[in-house]
């Protein structure tokens, strides 16, 4: 490892992408972890960061509820999801004692955890750095933004539903990425239409359209739609390596296409 | 505060599960009854849903001597969100807590109420400033408790069982939990599919091992989507739906447990 010069943890972090939402329960984490995953199975190390303090959803998804946290010279190891040791993770989840805590946290403290998780946590060399967000516009993200600027980030990836109640709030979200010079390097929309499994007929059960208007309105990029599926859910909520047991789910080949957009994003960057 | 007899938050450790869309119903629900007088406030400084949800969009807020004067959907509805003093849909509300705390203490005391029945309280997904603010300027004024919402699928369970931990730490009464997106009806086959499933039991189990009423579950509708983003109620627009007699049901049970509690007169639903 290297000498840990000021910067020194994230010296080896190629590119840094934060994944944000200005609404709840769109799927910020479930997309973080798929765009891990399918970054991973493109041959890529990666690391995820999730800074969502209140509910820190990532650790049940990669199966890695419960496990401890240990510290080296350079600050917190993060822990390997598998066994290759490409996926690594740091949560708050891990800092926690039981399951059911909760952390009733004001902003300060918040954010001195999270310059303590950006800083703090030695990731080695990495291709990729994904950080999962909490919903909102807050102390959070800002802390997160302030302390990965200097790491010049890739941008931010911003996840909606597809109806208006959603696109109402991400747009505020796409706001705080201007005023705070994140570049955005596009909208997702999840939970994109639902194919019955017994007639196949596809319901907006969410209604329809919002990624598009969005990505338009806001003059970014729009990535692609992942539809609902309940199989995907039922997989990560059980932790099993999703992109590789159901290549047939319907959302496979959005998320794949929007890793691939992402990693065209990224310029080659020499070490 | 004097003015309100009964003060119900609405909570969820996760975002997404449909807070601000059962409040908005709680609601309107409530002030079907003419002589029912309801107040909505929406506490989500960030991602304030509530005035799209309410048909209200663009609405200003306007300040007299005796404070601010809520905006009113009905003459027995009025409806108070920092939505109001947003002049464009893109402005985001970049605050640290400090300052969120400030907005919330000049809602629950600036805002010019009148003689109200039920004052409903919407509240952003997690466990933070909003939350211990509300709960810190409310209690002294007595509040009646708080309903959860959660969906079925133990990713959101996890954050709920967070948020009921914080109501026992503050000690703030639970009147029961919402299972919301329980069950979807495909409209052409009209065979049930769990999309969120409930991998862990859902809300029913949690309930029984935390001995904490269960309300209803309510099925996903597309029909409540779409009713949300047109700001209309969707007990009006769907009165036949499955859904809409759950809303009912839990409205009533809600109702039913603020009616063991103290004050005098009793307003009962009609229908």
């Amino acid at each position: 490892m290297e000498a840990a010069v000021e910067p020194g943890n994230l010296a080896g972090v190629r590119h840094i992408i934060l994944v944000l939402s200005g609404k709840g329960g769109v799927g910020k984490s479930t997309i973080s972890t798929e765009l891990a995953l399918a970054l991973r199975h493109a041959g890529k190390k990666v690391g995820i960061l999730d800074v969502d303090l209140c509910g820190p959803s990532i650790p049940r998804m990669l199966r890695a509820q419960g496990r401890a946290v240990h510290q080296c010279d350079s600050g917190w190891v993060p822990v390997f999801v598998d066994q290759e040791q490409s996926i690594s993770l740091m949560s708050v989840g891990f800092l926690l004692e039981s399951p059911d805590e909760a952390v009733v946290w004001r902003g300060p403290k918040k954010n001195a955890l999270i310059k303590q998780f950006v800083a703090d946590v030695a990731w080695g060399q990495l291709d990729y750095l994904v950080v999962d967000t909490p919903p909102g516009t807050s102390d959070e993200h800002m802390a997160a933004v302030e302390a990965l600027r200097p790491y010049s980030p890739l941008g931010a990836l911003v996840v909606t539903t597809p109806q208006a109640v959603s696109v109402g709030d991400v747009r505020r979200e796409l706001t705080f990425c201007r005023k705070t010079g994140l570049q955005v390097v596009g909208v997702v929309e999840n939970m994109s239409g639902f194919v019955c499994p017994h007639c196949a007929e596809c319901t907006n059960v969410f209604s329809r359209g919002g990624g598009e208007v969005l990505a338009s309105l806001a003059g970014v990029p729009f990535l692609g739609s992942v539809p609902l599926d309940p199989e995907l859910t039922r997989s990560l909520e059980e932790g099993q390596d999703f992109i590789r047991d159901f290549p047939k789910s319907p959302a496979f080949p959005a998320l794949f296409s929007i890793a691939q957009k992402v990693m065209s994003e990224a310029p080659a960057r020499l070490s | 505060m004097k003015t309100v007899k009964h003060k119900i938050l609405v909570l969820s450790g996760k975002g997404g599960v449909g807070k601000s869309t059962f409040s908005a119903h709680l609601a309107h629900g409530l002030a079907e009854d003419e002589n029912t007088q309801v107040a909505l406030l929406d506490i989500d400084i960030c991602g304030p849903s509530i005035p799209k949800i309410m048909g209200l969009e663009g609405e200003q807020v306007h300040q007299s001597g005796s404070g601010w004067s809520p905006v009113f959907v009905e003459d027995n509805l009025g409806v108070m969100s920092v939505g109001f003093l947003l002049s464009s849909p893109d402005d985001a509300v970049i605050w640290r807590g400090p300052k969120k705390n400030g907005m919330i203490k000049q809602f629950l005391r600036d805002v010019d109420w009148g003689e109200v029945d039920y004052l409903i309280v919407d509240t952003p997904p997690g466990t933070s400033d909003e939350h211990l603010s509300a709960v810190q300027y409310l209690s002294a004024a007595h509040i009646d408790g708080a309903v959860i919402i959660t969906t079925p699928q133990e990713v959101s369970l996890q954050d709920v069982r967070k948020e009921i931990n914080f109501c026992h730490k503050v000690k703030l009464p639970i009147i029961g939990v919402v299972e919301n997106m329980s069950v979807f009806i495909c409209p052409k086959c009209k065979k049930e599919t769990q999309i969120f499933p409930p991998t862990t039991g859902g809300a029913e189990v949690m309930c029984q091992d935390l001995k904490i009423p269960l309300l209803g579950k309510v099925p996903l509708d597309p029909h409540i989507g779409k009713s949300c983003d047109k700001g209309q109620s969707f007990l009006m627009d769907a009165p036949d739906s499955p859904a809409t007699f759950a809303y009912r049901s839990i409205i009533q049970r809600i109702q039913e447990f603020c009616g063991h509690h103290p004050p005098k007169e009793e307003h009962f639903l009609s229908s």
